[in-house]
């Protein structure tokens, strides 16, 4: 089944400025696959995301999303296929209720009033916000708009779906209740996300990014486990992973060294100009 | 300053209405054509910022006030004329639902004053022409800050006429003038040196987001002339059929007035400041016996038998007053227009 | 300006009452949007002088928030807050015009003062009309009407977008505005120099704002037009109510009715 996938060639991005954000990026993605991209600040997770719905354009090499190449003739398909949820979720909550927003995308690619309804009410239960169907998006909470952000982009019915840092400012709850909606999509899912105990529990697969590289692809479990590769990429182990802090059990001995030897990264753990342009922080 | 529902008179409200909705009709078919699709957002967002940025003031040296962003002049020099317009209007009129800044009925004023003069007056007109295609510091801040004057006083101005022609305010034409315009001036200082100081900076940080001068569509002599003299028309139209209809019901407590208070304190000439003010006023009056304010004494003794005078009178005094602010607007605009070929070499 | 960030919370509770179901808010919002221009218009049309004819018109701001469910405190709060506006704007009248119109019982009152008064009548009426739209309406509402009026379309938009981003907008500019004052002290930061720098900070993430949101238009399929589905109903209800109201405001106008009555009991009487 060609629907779908997601292939990256020898992805090239190179900024306005001149700096190179991606440097060779290639990858496959199938079907039904949950996907985490991890990488420190800089690394070029949101570059890629950027292309995944053809706001950016490779300089070099392929990408291809679906039955489709991304080319500038193709963004409309593409972006039918590709629900992207972007970090900030008051930059996509745009219309008067919540209801407008969900029914933004299905209006728009001309769906009739008698379904229109449906598949709106219907992405709001998947959420499990129909009862906020009439608020101004001013008036939800965090946890509130996320989800809603999430059910204007289901209600497109897309294939793959694309998440920036989804957890981010949830309160636990919150972050538990989105894991478990997550974790019941049958799309494809590709997350970039910080909330390494997030890509744990959702995601079977990892793409570890490191300076526009690609320095890791596999099980999530496994390359998390990786100490050597963590330290090269600016991460750490995620929380669950790291050891009793009561009884100390599987606490690592290297604990006080760790941030001298952060000191040699230091250039890689500030923010590059290329991000400042970039517009997605 | 904002005009208010109090002050106007239908006629007047009625005419810059027409004014008002023609700009907002025919902005929005401008922004509609240009395929620049990003626009939408941006107008809502900037519009947004524009009533955000109205709460940060900063302090005005040696007086111990503090000023802060009006809007209209930086919404014309970041987004051009018609969407600063789109953008200016909806600000005021949120306003007006909101927070009572003046009023429904006299929101058609305030869009014309602050938004019509910012975008379509000092920006193609002086903003434009200081600049040039030369966007340097210099040229920024006095284009910023001239254009932020002009606008403003140019507003003060039609707010005196738009008072003065609706005739509720007992306000005299030459105390009002000198109460509003050095005011304003302060006031358009003040705003011009906050556009500049917003406007320096942005600029400094993202050079592309001033819309090129050069670039971008030169509101060319004759479609700004053709807008005036649509407006004009229309308003003059508009304004003769308002008072026409408004003045066929003498006010009854006029009526009241001369049957009860008889001849006796219509003969007391008025003392003190209102007389001498009434003195100047009286010599200075464009329209003696028409009148700003009716003259009491006149009107009620031609009250009686003069009804079609009356009518004439104020029908008149409704369509002239209607042409007068927009032709002011027209003539300033061309008067200044003839002086940019003495700021350009530089 | 007003105190906008007080006024915020005024907005969103706005928003709160005008959600609310009763039959005046099911009421078409162009039903309402029309009324009320109808109102406003007769109300500005009076003469300078006139006093208790314009009393009567009091009775729709007041049937709307009763009907609406409003709290009346509320909206007197609020035209309060409003009412310098009309007093600095009223109070030359006094001065200026002295010619003695009425004689009350052995007061002699100044047309300046009947003026003044006429002049915030007007005003509470105007106000209390605009007020009342919006806390049955709704702002969005108001906005669907004058779209399906015949506003155009690029503007209607602005207006909705221009309400939706003002709370994130007022919001961070308070954030902004309280991280200066904790920095700020009698030595100064307070000034121009610090202006350029803080409200040009709040454009340059406003426009960066605005490129994300394009960006999340065109991922959900925008394509320039803004459509906007409302099914909505001007039935029977819709034109009794503007018919309605409009003949009484127009009623009032030509006949000064608290004279009327004043003047039938007086009758009564000899």
């Amino acid at each position: 089944m060609s629907h779908h996938i997601v292939e990256a060639r020898d992805l090239h991005y190179v900024y306005a400025d001149g700096t190179p954000g991606i440097k060779g990026i290639s990858f496959r993605i199938t079907h039904g696959e949950s996907v985490a991209i991890v990488g420190e600040n800089g690394a070029g997770k949101s570059t890629l995301l950027l292309h995944l719905n053809g706001y950016l354009l490779p300089t070099k090499g392929t990408l291809r999303i679906g039955d489709y190449p991304l080319t500038k003739k193709n963004l409309k398909a593409v972006r039918r296929t590709v629900g992207m949820v972007f970090q900030d979720p008051d930059d996509q909550l745009f219309m008067p209720t919540v209801y407008d927003d969900v029914a933004f995308g299905p209006t728009n690619l001309g769906m009739p009033l008698e379904e229109l309804d449906t598949v709106v009410m219907q992405a709001l239960e998947t959420m499990g916000v129909s009862h906020l169907r009439d608020r101004p998006p001013y008036k939800l909470s965090g946890g509130e708009k996320r989800s809603v952000a999430i059910a204007s982009v289901l209600s497109m019915s897309p294939d793959i779906l694309v998440m920036d840092e989804p957890t981010s400012g949830l309160d636990p709850r919150a972050r538990r209740r989105l894991i478990e909606q997550l974790n019941n999509f049958e799309h494809t899912k590709i997350i970039a996300s910080h909330d390494l105990d997030m890509a744990v529990d959702v995601c079977q697969r990892a793409i570890v990014i490191h300076q526009g590289n690609v320095t890791a692809d596999g099980p999530t479990l496994e390359l998390l486990q990786d100490e050597v590769l963590l330290e090269r990429s600016g991460l750490e182990k995620p929380l669950q992973m790291q050891g009793c802090p009561i009884c100390g059990q599987g606490k690592a001995k290297a604990d006080k060294t760790r941030y001298k030897a952060d000191k040699s990264n230091s250039d890689s753990s500030t923010l590059t100009r290329a991000d400042k342009d970039l517009l997605l922080r | 300053m904002h005009m208010a529902d109090a002050l106007i008179s239908p006629t007047v409200g009625g005419a810059m209405w027409v004014a008002s909705a023609g700009l907002i009709a025919y902005s929005s078919k401008k922004v509609k054509d240009d395929s620049d699709d990003a626009r939408i957002p941006l107008m809502g967002v900037v519009g947004a910022f524009v009533f955000a940025a109205q709460m940060i003031n900063f302090t005005i040296p040696g007086t111990g006030s503090s000023g802060h962003l009006g809007g209209g002049m930086i919404l014309a020099i970041l987004l051009g004329p018609y969407a600063g317009l789109l953008t200016m209007a909806s600000v005021l009129a949120v306003q007006a639902l909101f927070f009572a800044d003046g009023g429904l009925m006299a929101l058609g004023c305030n869009i014309f004053n602050l938004g019509f003069f910012p975008c379509f007056i000092a920006y193609p007109l002086i903003f434009k022409n200081i600049v040039g295609s030369t966007l340097n510091k210099r040229r920024l801040f006095t284009a910023a800050t001239i254009s932020a004057i002009v606008a403003l006083q140019l507003g003060a101005f039609s707010v005196v006429l738009q008072t003065l022609f609706s005739g509720i305010s007992e306000l005299p034409f030459d105390t009002f003038v000198l109460l509003m315009q050095p005011i304003h001036l302060a006031i358009g200082i003040v705003e011009g040196l906050a556009t500049s100081a917003v406007v320096l900076f942005v600029w400094k940080a993202r050079p592309g987001i001033i819309r090129s001068v050069k670039t971008s569509a030169p509101v060319g002599n004759i479609s700004l002339r053709q807008v005036v003299i649509g407006f004009l028309a229309a308003a003059v139209v508009i304004g003769g059929i308002l008072s026409w209809f408004a003045s066929s019901n003498p006010d009854g407590l006029e009526w009241a007035m001369f049957k009860t208070a008889g001849t006796d304190d219509l003969s007391n000439p008025p003392e003190g400041l209102p007389a001498a003010l009434a003195n100047v006023q009286e010599k200075t009056a464009l329209l003696p016996g028409y009148g700003f304010k009716p003259n009491k004494a006149e009107h009620a003794a031609e009250a009686p038998s003069s009804e079609p005078l009356v009518n004439t009178g104020k029908t008149a005094s409704g369509l002239i007053g209607g042409a007068i602010t927009l032709l002011l607007a027209g003539l300033l605009g061309f008067a200044l227009k003839r002086r940019k070929t003495s700021i350009e070499p530089d | 300006m007003a105190k906008l960030d007080q006024h915020f919370f005024d907005i969103g509770y706005m928003d709160t009452l005008s959600a609310q179901q009763t039959p005046i808010h099911r009421l078409d919002p162009r039903a309402k949007l029309i009324t009320s221009l109808v109102f406003i218009t007769t109300v500005i049309s009076f003469g300078k002088y006139e006093i208790s004819a314009l009393l009567p018109y009091f009775a729709y701001p007041v049937f709307l928030g009763a009907m609406g469910n409003i709290p009346p405190v509320y909206l007197l709060k609020k035209l309060l807050l409003v009412s310098p506006f009309a007093v600095m704007i009223g109070i030359f009248n006094p001065l200026m015009d002295r010619d003695i119109l009425i004689n009350l019982g052995g007061m002699s009152i100044s047309g300046g003062w009947i003026s003044f008064l006429s002049i915030l009548i007007r005003f509470g009426l105007t106000v209390g009309a605009a007020l009342t739209l919006i806390a049955v309406t709704g702002f969005n509402a108001v906005c669907m009407a004058l779209d399906k009026l015949g506003t155009p379309r690029v503007f209607v938009v602005q207006l909705m977008f221009l309400y939706r981003y003002v709370f994130v907008l007022v919001d961070e500019a308070a954030r902004m505005v309280r991280a200066r004052s904790l920095r700020t002290f009698e030595g100064g930061g307070s000034g121009i120099k610090t202006y350029g720098p803080l409200v040009g900070h709040l454009l340059l993430r406003t426009m960066d704002r605005a490129q994300r949101i394009y960006l999340a238009m065109c991922c959900r399929g925008f394509d320039g037009e803004i459509r906007i589905v409302k099914p909505s109903k001007f039935g029977i209800m819709e034109i009794g109510f503007t018919v309605g109201w409009s003949a009484l405001f127009i009623f009032m106008r030509v006949y000064n009715v608290p004279s009327l009555m004043g003047g039938s009991i007086l009758e009564l009487i000899k």
